[in-house]
């Protein structure tokens, strides 16, 4: 198995690529066939007849500015820049002679006669374009020198010889936690400001001031990076050909020597990275061209995010304890493994084969997670296997699988270029799923509209260079009213596609869909007093989605996290196939997953009703295939859901756990239900990096791997199945699936994997959707979208092209109905919750790292009105109180909520904002109503009781003996 | 598990098929309860479906006596 994989072609082209007709010319005596609208430049790269340049580069349009790539074309006068020419038929192009080599050097020299020449010591060194162009042209010698008494006219010396400081001089700015700016080192090429223009999407950067006074500059309301209105994407630094802007990493390490090709950890975008490294060492992650998700760009989290790998809170070696008020005793893995195997033995002998159970993880691969889904079916004997996707898009998996026939989005990333019309739905991909987000406002910048449905002003609403036409700030808790009044909408104006749904949708349904939805009740005046969505403007956007062409909806967490989570996700569906948006580039239906494995960790059969590939427990020629694959007797009925576990638990038939990187204990609502559930238990396993909030109540801790030190595949938002290659041993001695494979072998099965591809080729081997998937094939193609078989050995990039995949499309009734989780006198606000960028998650990962420089607690964000009423200010502690608990946290006042509602993020263990969340979940699939609350806030000094007796019996459970010599 | 849950679960589900088409309200909970709840859930369903003074839908105590 080749695991180290040297990217084939990652040369900088110059110019981006183009589609269009081929246009033929001649480069240097060769023929050379492009798109029409190439740049010579690219169409000389692309022969292999690379063209000296500074300004240019492929991620990025051409600017024109440096004129070292300048060229002869036979007709034409004088010498253009290739980046800026496109090329044209029967050209003729000359790109080496004695003219042009004499004017590259004296391009060259004048860069040079304002650049510091410490190359040996700079941290760019073998690793600068600056360098690489001078050995290019050829440059021997600088003669400028700056005329007698003038001043220094430079940018780089701090003083003149005399010790007079350089007005030209600026120091660096090492603000930002993994990169500097060094002014002096700067050759004013503009690559940095168009990355962050045109790939980014930030605008941070400019040029200040003209000609020799030009300077890279963070805008103007600040003087650091920091400060800036930067959201460390990094994709300045990487566009950077110098030192200027530099990856500290590299500054500590020294440049890079191998790359490993892998994916990101975090969210469920997805990027392709390229870890570069020295030995085992990483020296620093650049996102990997080739990506099919992220195409060469990257957040801040993937970036640069990865330190949690190496910190010291990172537990290395496994622990048992009888009792969770003991300390942990720390044990070889042979007495963990079988202290683990003993107890559930033991467990399953007193209480019965149902009494445990296993959560999987979405942040592990899909070969982990197959195997863990496997150990609770195949050695525990029933279905109890649940995974973290119950608390996020579990809903998404039932209302997309009873409309379209599949649980899963309809397009690659790659659609929203084509997209007229972008409805963004409970979701603010801005801060959850940032490279989307870049993409997506790429296309609103070229002029695509964009709806957003969300209670609260986010940062996707408005950017730089764009704003959502509608922005439907609707009362949290009313998606399916006003999902269903747009539907309203749509067809008493009669703008549905009735083509569409007459072929590929089923007649009848749609007969009794369209008389419901008609019905006066689902108008937008009617639902205008319960959504507190103004008519007109809901109005206005039906309209827009319905008639504006390519119309896409992406929809997050504030759609699936509701009592109505599933109603909703069917109301989406009908809304695309009301409109014909399904099956085509620039439309579809679009869950924006989570964690980065999550779509993964559903498709390996983690929830307790379904096998691999979705297919029901109840089907027998399903079971039948599993069952001649282990070798053992699969249980029929469906086992218990995470909720259903901890209820169980709590009244004594749930004994024993095994939780896999998930730490239920901070993420799932009601703290206190949950801690109530875990403390019930026997024996309760954490496999993770670290003491997690859940390992307070655990009795084994198996320490666990990240993703740099194992082999493996996840499965991004587009069902894209994406290699993780290991790029250093596992810091812990062993791979997830290994220690999973441990444990099963130590409660008695037979399991003998050696290296995660048997893994997948087990999986391919049972689940149709995945039957074309091998790790030969992820290494030829890249990448590859489910479902991948011999009716699509490509994958499939756009779902139910030609039809549904559940043959015609079903309209569902969607009636609303409000969650009894109301306001009255005692909790008169309603609490969302929601995420930033740059951390993740329940932040076990992105708090250990630089990234809480951007965000080190979580913030109440309340209405000016409301604070005002209660006497509270910016900045104060505030008590925030539901019927489930309480909490204290900061206040921060703005008007990015409506009044009535407040907001907060989950990031930090501290603030335990689920202590606040209730038990009200989603119908259909128990997902957990996170998104409304009803609390109330009130003035505090400080840490609620139950914050600091939590706390404290943290500490204690948290003790480690050392190890027994 | 505590009864209320259970009880309030059940006539969630209830809510849903009850704004459906069709007089099948309660086979379609029946499914719904055997495609997703683990048997002992249903197994207590029944058992307070006994019970008079839980506050059961009527098409969940129709779809009780169909789970047997
Ligand atoms: S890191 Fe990203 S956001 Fe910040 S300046 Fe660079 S490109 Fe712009
Ligand atoms: S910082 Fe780097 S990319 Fe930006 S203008 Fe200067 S040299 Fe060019
Ligand atoms: S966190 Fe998401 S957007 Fe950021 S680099 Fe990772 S996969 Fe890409
Ligand atoms: S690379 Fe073409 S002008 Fe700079």
């Amino acid at each position: 198995m080749k695991d180290f994989v040297i990217p084939s072609d990652d040369r900088d082209l110059g110019t981006p690529a183009r589609e269009g007709a081929p246009v033929t010319l001649q480069i240097d005596g060769f023929e050379v066939t492009v798109p029409e609208g190439t740049s010579v430049m690219r169409a000389a790269a692309l022969a292999g007849l690379s063209i000296p340049k500074l300004c240019a580069t492929d991620s990025v349009e051409a600017f024109g500015s440096c004129r070292l790539c300048v060229v002869e074309i036979e007709g034409r006068r004088g010498t253009p820049a290739s980046c800026t020419t496109p090329v044209a038929p029967g050209m003729v192009v000359h790109t080496r002679n004695e003219k042009l080599r004499k004017l590259r050097r004296g391009v060259m020299e004048l860069y040079i006669s304002d650049h510091p020449l410490d190359c040996l010591t700079c941290a760019a060194n073998g690793d600068c374009e600056l360098q690489d162009m001078a050995g290019v042209v050829g440059l021997r010698d600088v003669r400028y020198q700056a005329p007698e008494g003038a001043g220094l006219a430079n940018h780089f010396a701090p003083r003149n010889t005399s010790g007079e400081a350089n007005p030209e001089w600026l120091p660096k700015d090492d603000s930002n936690p993994y990169f500097t700016y060094d002014p002096a080192k700067c050759i004013v090429c503009s690559r940095c400001v168009r990355a962050c223009e045109e790939v980014q999407g930030t605008f941070a950067l400019t040029i200040e001031g003209r000609g020799f006074d030009s300077r890279v500059s963070f805008g103007a309301k600040s003087d650091t990076a920091l400060a800036s209105d930067c959201v460390s994407c990094g994709a300045c630094v990487q566009a950077c050909p110098t030192a200027t802007l530099q990856e500290k990493s590299v500054i500590e390490l020294g440049t890079p020597t191998r790359s490993v090709i892998t994916t990101c950890a975090y969210c469920g975008v997805g990027c392709s990275f390229k870890a570069e490294l020295n030995g085992d060492e990483l020296v620093r992650m650049v996102p990997y061209k080739h990506g099919k998700a992220n195409r060469g760009h990257s957040c801040v989290k993937g970036r640069f995010a990865y330190g949690y790998a190496n910190h010291k809170d990172r537990i290395l070696n496994p622990m048992i304890r009888d009792s969770i008020d003991q300390p942990w005793r720390e044990v070889s893995w042979e007495e963990a493994l079988s202290f683990a195997a003993a107890k559930m033995r033991g467990i399953q002998a007193e209480y019965g084969r149902k009494s445990v159970g296993v959560i999987t993880s979405s942040r592990c691969t899909n070969e982990e997670t197959y195997l863990v889904q496997k150990l609770t079916r195949a050695v525990f004997g029933n279905n109890n296997t649940d995974t973290c996707a119950r608390v996020c898009h579990s809903p998404t998996g039932y209302g997309l699988g009873q409309t379209f026939g599949t649980s899963a989005g309809t397009q690659d990333f790659d659609s929203v270029e084509q997209a007229d019309v972008i409805m963004v739905i409970g979701a603010n991909p801005h801060a959850g799923h940032p490279v989307f987000a870049s993409r997506m406002k790429k296309r609103l910048r070229a002029g695509a509209k964009l709806i957003v449905v969300d209670p609260r002003r986010t940062e996707t609403v408005q950017g730089p260079h764009y704003k959502a036409a509608h922005h439907l700030a609707l009362r949290p808790g009313t998606n399916v009213a006003v999902v269903t009044a747009m539907a309203h909408v749509i067809v008493t104006e009669g703008l549905m596609n009735e083509d569409f749904i007459r072929t590929r949708c089923d007649w009848d349904e749609f007969q009794h869909y369209a008389e419901f939805v008609s019905d006066p009740r689902h108008s937008p005046e009617a639902s205008e007093l319960l959504t507190g969505v103004p008519a007109a403007e809901l109005r206005a956007a039906a309209r827009l989605f319905a008639t504006g062409g390519n119309g896409a909806i992406y929809y997050g967490l504030g759609v699936t996290e509701h009592s109505q989570g599933s109603t909703t996700v069917m109301g989406i569906a009908n809304l695309a196939m009301l409109t014909g948006n399904v099956g085509r580039r620039g439309v579809g239906v679009n869950p924006l997953r989570g964690q980065n494995n999550v779509q993964g960790s559903c498709d390996m059969g983690s929830f307790p009703h379904e096998l691999p590939g979705y297919r029901h427990v109840k089907l027998p020629e399903v079971r039948a295939i599993f069952e001649q694959a282990w070798g053992v007797e699969i249980d029929p009925e469906p086992g218990l859901r995470i909720p259903n576990m901890l209820d169980a638990a709590v009244a004594g038939q749930f004994k024993g756990l095994y939780c896999q990187g998930e730490d239920i204990l901070q993420s799932d609502p009601d703290t206190k239900h949950v801690a109530a559930g875990l403390a019930a238990m026997e024996c309760v396993i954490v496999h993770d990096l670290f003491l997690n909030e859940t390992a307070n109540y655990a009795h084994v801790f198996l320490p666990g791997s990240t993703f740099l030190e194992k082999d493996g595949t996840f499965t991004n938002a587009e069902r894209r199945i994406n290699r993780v290659r290991q790029v250093m041993a596992p810091r812990n001695g062993y791979a997830d699936w290994e220690v999973t494979q441990l444990l099963a072998n130590a409660m008695g099965a037979n399991w003998r994997y050696t290296h995660p591809s048997q893994i997948m080729d087990e999986i391919a081997l049972t689940t149709p959707s995945f039957a074309g998937v091998d790790y030969a094939t992820l290494e030829e193609k890249g990448s590859v979208q489910w479902p991948c078989n011999d009716a699509n050995p490509e994958g499939t990039p756009l779902m139910h092209v030609d039809g549904f995949v559940r043959g015609k499309g079903r309209f569902i009734v969607t009636e609303y109905v409000a969650t009894d989780e109301k306001t009255g006198p005692r909790f008169p606000l309603l609490l969302t919750t929601g995420r930033i960028l740059s951390q993740y998650n329940v932040g076990a990962q992105t708090r250990r790292t630089d990234n809480v420089v951007w965000h080190d607690e979580d913030l109440l964000e309340i209405h000016p009105h409301d604070a005002e009423q209660r006497g509270i200010n910016q900045g104060d502690w505030v008590k925030l109180a539901s019927r489930s608990g309480e909490t204290t946290l900061r206040a921060t006042l703005t008007d990015r909520v409506s009044p009535g509602v407040v907001y907060t993020t989950f990031h930090h263990p501290v603030t335990q904002a689920n202590v606040i969340t209730t038990d009200y979940s989603d119908w259909a699939t128990n997902c957990p109503e996170y998104k409304v609350t009803a609390v109330q806030i009130s003035p505090s000094n400080g840490p609620s009781e139950w914050q600091e007796e939590y706390q404290a019996q943290a500490a204690l459970s948290r003790r480690i003996l050392p190890a027994a010599e | 598990m505590q009864p209320d849950k259970l009880v309030y679960m059940a006539n969630q589900i209830a809510t849903f098929f009850k704004s459906q088409p069709g007089d099948d309200g309660a086979e379609r909970i029946a499914a719904h309860l055997r495609d997703f709840w683990d048997p002992s859930m249903r197994a207590h369903l029944c058992e307070l479906a006994k019970q008079d003074d839980q506050v059961l839908d009527e098409n969940v105590r129709k779809a009780v006596a169909l789970l047997n």
